[in-house]
């Protein structure tokens, strides 16, 4: 519970992830909030991507658990954590290989109530689901690669179509692992803004990322992981101000 | 009787441990299912003959097989394979679905589809060791077997190019880096492996003194199933495998009856491939150990 | 009025389609299964023992056989998940055989003496069968089932985080091709009115993955181009006669390295609807 006694979006109480002999995560606790844009950093196998992948059910916590709206989900599996409102993205960006935009727009929807209904052509079957997808395509102007092969296309436009693929089943949180990676500052931008979009639709968003500049302009919070284990969180001004995690970064580069 | 069984079964477990081996170098080094070998296998029994039925010695019928075979082998290689080396590893297992079938109506059309038999049984005498009756034909085979995988462990333990073999199987990109050549080994994989199957056909040619161009499928697949239960990444495992295939058929053919034979072998792979994927020889489940 | 050797020539084609059409279905989810001649003799043998022995009439005894089928199909790929890619093939390959001997030692039906005494369907009847499956398929392509499957193909954990169950989607679609190459089986078994063990052997397997890679692995109508082109081909190149299974060898090869997709592909069939949109 934070500390207004309002029930967080999604909250780590205590998670930790071994692997073998490996700690990956050691009691981790974070917490989203509706209408947040969070970020996690930290220095390279921190385990940023670990605690991403327990998220969303690739990875199960060793212990600890992982709550969506106050109900756990620590041990329900992908699609079900999905369907109830986590969407993410990947470093290397993960397209279905053979799928248009559009197609990826319109696999991402939500099944119909009516099983019968998936049997139908696309075209016939769910008007909504259309709808939807065009309203995303639009959101995201990629009108002009509606369809085309999404891994024919440029690195920066794959990425939008990764995002709006995860946006199209109007998730309650997002999450982005190293959205402009790779990216020049005016491709950063165009995602700085989509992002701020997304929030002011009511979507939160946890970010991982390593461009400092990017996530100290776009975040309302920040938890800084280092070796699995949470060394400071707070507001981008007091972790920027942290020495502890100056000496995380340092640490890592000396 | 039990003791004759066994006998029997071994003698089929040790060609089974040929073709197993023949297999799993592809495997093991490569990750491809080369369904060539099947008929690799065939052709060699067919090549050993041609030398057999010239009247030439039973040495120089094993060499003409396992030559012959090895340079098919190298073909399908160069054509089959290495067109396909970076692509997902069914595709290059489907072209050598493509040889296989390529190589079996070319048996058939130039030998013809009936068995080819040899005038007479060779080596047929026997002995009796210990109350059970062994032919000398089965003497060698298991004798033939035994020094061919002494000198392919000799190979892939002692040699240089062994090293390369071990190297790549474990590790590709790293085994570039220390300057071994890929397309080197591979060569010499398919080629190892084209010689091995090749072996085995004469042998079990010879052995029923009869041949067919169907042995590829009727008995070359089953070696598909000894690879996997030994362990499809660890050749030596195909040691084991083998007898124990090469028995566990014979006594189902004697006390089973011959119909459900391939039921069992082939039940026995998918419980492993289930159960324990590692095979009989394979370590723990993340233990990749020697491959090679 | 057609000629009774051209007519089986386009009942084989019909009975081929069905069984590509059960490969193309289980590959559509990713998974290659080189054991489909099993259930296909799942479905000669249980559609001829029901109309034979049970007196069953042949379209109740082909819904019959491939739901029967189609349950073992889900059963065998509950296992299957856990197996990808040259694994899957080879327990796939295995299963297969184990069908065969299974049918071998199945004295009930006549073991490797074979089975006879169905009696005689159609050309039409057959291709009443294979022109309804493969409708049904092609309109299904254009649902989102079929997309959910793709999705699962290219990529099974992306898929897993946009909400798709892909257990439930691969088992499907074992299940689904179970069926199908139920329905190939017992059409084979009333067209040719004796059936053995021998004819669900490794090689018709095979003979289901060649159609489907050669006619085009990534469409439903690819699987009819591979049927007609396995069955038909040899007849117009007689040159070929005792060579054609080499040949079919060579095209394999050569279409895995000039055109991987096969000869028809998803790309041909957007360029005709934006044909007809223009």
């Amino acid at each position: 519970m934070s500390a207004t006694g309002q029930v967080p979006l999604l909250a780590l109480n205590q998670v930790s992830k071994e692997f073998g002999g490996i700690h990956a995560l050691t009691d981790i606790s974070l917490e989203v909030r509706p209408h947040e844009i969070v970020g996690v950093i930290g220095p390279n196998g921190a385990g940023k991507t670990t605690a991403f992948n327990v998220i969303t059910g690739a990875y199960r916590a060793s212990r600890g658990e992982v709550l969506l709206d106050g109900t756990p989900i620590t041990a329900e599996p992908s699609h079900r954590i999905a369907r109830a409102g986590i969407a993410r993205t990947f470093q290397n960006i993960r397209l279905f290989a053979d799928m248009t935009v559009w197609e990826h727009l319109l696999v991402a929807q939500p099944h119909s109530e009516f099983p019968l209904r998936r049997l139908l052509p696309m075209r016939w079957g769910s008007p909504q689901a259309l709808r939807r997808a065009q309203e995303v395509l639009e959101f995201f102007d990629l009108g002009a690669v509606r369809d085309r092969l999404a891994r024919s296309l440029p690195y920066g436009i794959q990425r939008k179509v990764e995002m709006a693929r995860a946006v199209t089943a109007r998730p309650k949180l997002l999450l982005l692992d190293e959205p402009v990676a790779g990216m020049n500052h005016d491709e950063a931008d165009t995602i700085r803004k989509l992002m701020q979009k997304l929030r002011n639709t009511g979507l939160s968003i946890l970010l991982i990322e390593h461009d400092m500049a990017f996530v100290m302009n776009l975040c309302d919070r920040l938890y800084v992981l280092d070796f699995g284990v949470m060394i400071a969180s707070g507001l981008p001004a007091e972790i920027r101000a942290n020495p502890a995690v100056l000496d995380a970064y340092l640490g890592a580069a000396a | 009787m039990l003791a004759q069984q066994l006998v029997n079964g071994l003698t089929l477990g040790a060609v089974y441990t040929l073709i197993a081996l023949s297999f799993s170098l592809v495997m093991g080094i490569l990750g491809v299912l080369n369904l060539a070998i099947t008929e690799l296998f065939m052709l060699g029994g067919y090549f050993g003959f041609t030398v057999i039925m010239a009247h030439l010695p039973l040495p120089l019928a094993l060499v003409a097989g396992m030559a012959g075979a090895a340079i098919v082998a190298i073909v399908i290689e160069k054509l089959g394979y290495q067109p396909f080396r970076t692509a997902p590893v069914v595709t290059p297992m489907l072209s050598t679905l493509g040889f296989s079938i390529i190589l079996q109506n070319v048996v058939t059309n130039l030998w013809g589809s009936d068995p080819l038999q040899l005038a007479d049984e060779v080596l047929t005498q026997r002995y009796t060791l210990g109350g059970v009756s062994v032919s000398a034909m089965q003497l060698t085979v298991m004798g033939a077997t035994i020094v061919l995988v002494a000198a392919l462990a000799f190979v892939v333990q002692r040699t240089s190019m062994g090293r390369a073999l071990r190297a790549v199987a474990e590790n590709r990109d790293v085994a570039r880096l220390l300057g071994v050549s890929a397309s080197r080994v591979t060569l010499i994989a398919f080629m190892l492996s084209g010689a091995l199957a090749g072996a085995a056909g004469v042998l079990i040619g010879l052995h029923y003194a009869a041949i067919t161009p169907y042995i590829g499928v009727e008995i070359g697949l089953k070696a598909i199933a000894v690879m996997v239960i030994g362990g499809t990444t660890r050749i030596w495992g195909a040691l084991i495998a083998g007898p124990l295939i090469g028995v566990l058929e014979v006594m189902t053919v004697a006390y089973g009856g011959s119909q459900v034979r391939d039921f069992v072998v082939y039940g026995f792979m998918i419980l492993i491939l289930l159960l324990r994927p590692q095979g009989l020889l394979g370590g723990s489940r993340s233990d990749q150990g020697q491959r090679v | 009025m057609m000629s009774t050797y051209y007519a089986g020539l386009l009942a084989d084609v019909g009975i081929l389609l069905l069984g590509a059409l059960s490969v193309y279905i289980i590959l559509a989810t990713g998974q290659l299964s080189l054991g489909n001649a099993g259930f296909m003799g799942i479905g000669a043998y249980m559609t001829s023992y029901l109309t034979v022995i049970a007196g069953v009439p042949v379209t109740l005894a082909l819904v019959v056989a491939a739901v029967a089928s189609g349950a073992i199909g889900v059963v065998v790929g509950f296992p299957a998940l856990r197996l990808k890619g040259i694994y899957l093939a080879m327990a796939t390959l295995g299963f297969g055989e184990m069908v065969r001997s299974f049918f071998l030692n199945l004295g009930a039906m006549g073991g490797s003496e074979g089975f006879h005494g169905m009696h005689h369907i159609s050309l039409g009847y057959i291709w009443t069968w294979a022109a309804a499956i493969l409708l049904l398929i092609v309109i299904l392509e254009r649902s989102r089932v079929w997309l959910d499957m793709r999705a699962v193909r290219d990529d099974e954990t992306a898929a897993g985080l946009v909400g798709l169950n892909a257990t439930t989607i691969k088992v499907g679609a074992f299940g689904f091709g179970a069926a199908v190459a139920a329905i190939s089986g017992g059409l084979f078994a009333h067209h040719h009115v004796y059936i053995e063990p021998g004819n669900f052997s490794f090689e018709r397997s095979i003979d289901f993955v060649l159609a489907v890679i050669l006619g085009g692995s990534t469409v439903g109508p690819g699987a009819l181009v591979g049927a007609a082109l396995l069955v038909m081909l040899p007849e117009y190149l007689r040159f070929l006669a005792e060579w054609r299974f080499a040949a079919f060898g060579a095209l394999l090869v050569a279409m895995l390295l000039v055109r991987r997709q096969g000869l028809l592909d998803r790309a041909m069939f957007r360029v005709f609807a934006l044909r007809r949109a223009a």
